[in-house]
């Protein structure tokens, strides 16, 4: 083919492919045996005879033009009756098509050496998948000891702690989270509030909007929201950084360097995690009840005098101190997760995006796992 | 400007690249390049480190525009072309990216099927077959063909990435550094392959390198890049005489001698 003609013009000079018995008992080949031919090809060979026995001519001369795959097409199908007990000599195939045909053979003859793979039964499945969970497991352990230890060590020797690092940390995952957690909480207030109104309205009980939004909102919906939401935005980042800095090596170099990952990736995210948590949950607890606020003033005409006087009253301190105790755990369990998960990636960098998938949605059920448990534990207490 | 080797038979140009101009703001890659690569060929890309080699493949297969000039691949400008015609010229080129970019996420005979399940509706067996079969053309150890591409080495890597580059049977195969980061003797073997491939298939081969045992051994013309220009074009024993400073650089260098002294020993 020289370089003037296109791909269309080229596929016009050459007739489809095509396959078929003659009268006689022999078979014959003709047109492009090419990639774009083959779906035809395959259907023309799946409807021939599955078999004959005795010598076959296979007439090739009037193939103009052949790829590896319509080598291989015809490659096999000599191969199928050959095995069926016919002896074909093929003819008239061009000395080009011949050697290509050659080449596949030789090709395919490597391929043989392949055994299939065994399919493993079910019991073997079950068993794999459930001792994967028992490694995972004690990886994890093992992760949360190391980190516990290392940050046992940190609390002895304060100079140690990497300020710079926990800083930047508390500015990226702390502050610039506060745009987001405080317009989300916002509505939360709203919306609780909202719904409340409805109901005590209908009671004449327009005052207990504020123990309603006060309670709700102080003692389980702001920890929960703020958890959840640094759970997806800084539990990801720490696994995407971490396993990306894995797949790239960097973490071996931090090693070589004699820098500990853990000192320098893990311990200053924890640390910084658990010191903005609560704030962010102050932060979240302040803005829902004000959201709460404005729908007791214009849905039941509660003024915000009205309101804080009864927050006074009816919101108990431990309330308060309930929601903001649960949430150095969730800020835990948040920065444990995202960064063991980043340990985990392994290989290429497709293994980053399951990992920080895996990272979030472990964070959040185990946050609202511990949550639960806080909840029953209270009502043990009776608090 | 170079001294451009005369065909001795009608060679039908591939690639022509005309007064190519690529600029990155005030960086200037290419001034004024022009190339032909000629049919059946294996054509040379040399040059050092920034002189714009890999920036003129990417040009070449379409995933970058030069700032001025004109390509014609096939005898047609790319920049007249449709997405259709762009898509049917990238079924004819087959290229293998310097790191292999094999997709991470699947097996290696998953990676060669995907041209083919991409582009035509064969059976899943057909393609299957096929796949297998462009592995082992490739000399891909065979055992390994359900692995990932982190599990394999360099050089495996390197020859499950040439065999989806040749899916779909390509008339021209750009191979950008296929050799660096090799052993030796894994790169004398990918060069062999390299040959190989090219006498099988009929191929016009495009392949950027550095390695000067490479283009002693497999090039039939190299175009020496360099500030910008093309230093020079020819078969490597022409450009070894050639007067240019930086080619004779490029050439006399200590690896560049003991390169030369191997392959005129080998002759």
């Amino acid at each position: 083919m020289n370089g003037s003609d296109s791909t269309t013009t080229s596929s016009l000079l050459h007739k489809a492919a095509q396959i078929s018995f003659t009268p006689d008992g022999n078979l014959y080949c003709e047109g492009a045996w090419t990639l774009q031919h083959l779906v035809d090809l395959e259907r023309q060979i799946a409807s021939l005879p599955k078999t004959f026995a005795g010598p076959v001519r296979c007439d090739a001369g009037a193939v103009d033009a052949m790829d590896t795959g319509g080598a291989w097409l015809l490659q096999r199908t000599l191969n199928h009756y050959e095995r069926e007990g016919a002896r074909i000599t093929l003819d008239g195939l061009s000395a080009d098509f011949a050697t290509l045909m050659q080449t596949v053979a030789r090709s395919w003859s490597r391929t043989e050496q392949l055994q299939p793979a065994q399919p493993c039964g079910w019991m073997e499945r079950l068993g794999r998948f459930a001792w994967s969970y028992v490694a995972h497991a004690r990886k994890a352990l093992a992760f949360v000891g190391e980190t516990t230890v290392a940050f046992g060590s940190l609390l002895t020797h304060a100079n140690r702690i990497r300020w710079r690092v926990l800083l930047y940390n508390l500015q990226v995952d702390g502050l610039n989270a506060m745009p987001i957690i405080g317009l989300l909480s916002f509505l939360m207030g709203i919306v609780i509030a909202y719904q409340g109104s409805e109901q005590l309205k209908t009671f004449g009980a327009n005052i207990f909007i504020v123990d309603l939004v006060g309670i709700s909102l102080l003692r389980e919906i702001a920890p929960l929201l703020t958890a959840i939401l640094v759970a997806g935005r800084s539990g990801s980042a720490y696994t995407a950084q971490i396993g990306t800095m894995k797949v790239t090596e960097e973490l071996d170099a931090l090693r070589s360097l004699g820098i500990s990952p853990m000192s320098l990736l893990v311990l200053p995210r924890a640390l910084a995690l658990v010191i903005a948590l609560p704030l962010l949950t102050v932060f979240a607890d302040a803005v829902g009840v004000f959201g709460g606020m404005l729908i007791a003033l214009s849905q039941l005409g509660v003024t915000f005098t009205e309101f804080l006087n009864r927050f006074e009253y009816a919101i108990v301190l431990r309330h308060y101190v309930i929601g903001i105790v649960k949430t150095p755990f969730f800020a835990s369990i948040i920065a444990l997760v995202g960064c063991y998960q980043g340990f985990q990636v392994f290989g290429g960098v497709d293994s980053v995006g399951r990992h920080t998938t895996i990272s979030v949605v472990q964070a959040i059920f185990l946050v609202i796992v511990t949550d639960a448990f806080f909840s029953i534990l209270f009502s043990w207490w009776e608090i | 400007m170079s001294s451009t080797l005369q065909p001795s038979e009608p060679r039908y140009p591939m690639i022509e690249v005309s007064h190519i101009h690529t600029r990155f703001g005030a960086a200037v890659v290419h001034d004024d390049i022009s190339l032909t690569v000629n049919k059946d060929e294996v054509f040379a890309i040399a040059g050092g480190n920034g002189s714009g080699k890999s920036v003129l493949m990417r040009e070449m297969i379409l995933l970058q525009q030069p700032s001025a000039g004109a390509i014609q691949i096939f005898g047609q400008d790319i920049r007249a072309m449709d997405d259709d015609a762009v898509a049917a010229l990238r079924r004819r080129c087959g290229v293998l990216f310097q790191h292999g970019a094999l997709f991470s996420s699947l097996t290696v005979t998953e990676n060669v099927a995907v041209p083919l399940r991409e582009h035509t509706s064969l059976s899943a067996k057909l393609i299957e077959e096929l796949a297998l079969l462009k592995i082992a053309g490739t000399g891909f150890p065979m055992a390994s063909v359900n692995k990932y591409p982190n599990e394999l080495s360099g050089g495996m890597r390197r020859r499950a990435a040439l065999a989806r580059a040749m899916a779909l049977d390509p008339e021209l195969l750009f191979l950008d550094e296929p050799t660096s980061g090799l052993d030796p003797i894994s790169a004398a073997g990918f060069d062999e392959l390299t040959q190989q491939l090219r006498e099988w298939f009929r191929l016009t081969i495009v392949i950027i390198t550095h390695d000067l045992d490479s283009l002693w051994r497999i090039a039939d013309r190299v175009a020496v890049l360099g500030n910008g220009k093309v230093l020079g074009i020819g078969s490597m024993s022409e450009l070894s005489n050639s007067t240019d400073p930086l080619i004779h650089e490029y050439f006399y260098g200590p690896r560049g001698r003991a390169a030369r002294e191997q392959a005129w020993s080998r002759k």
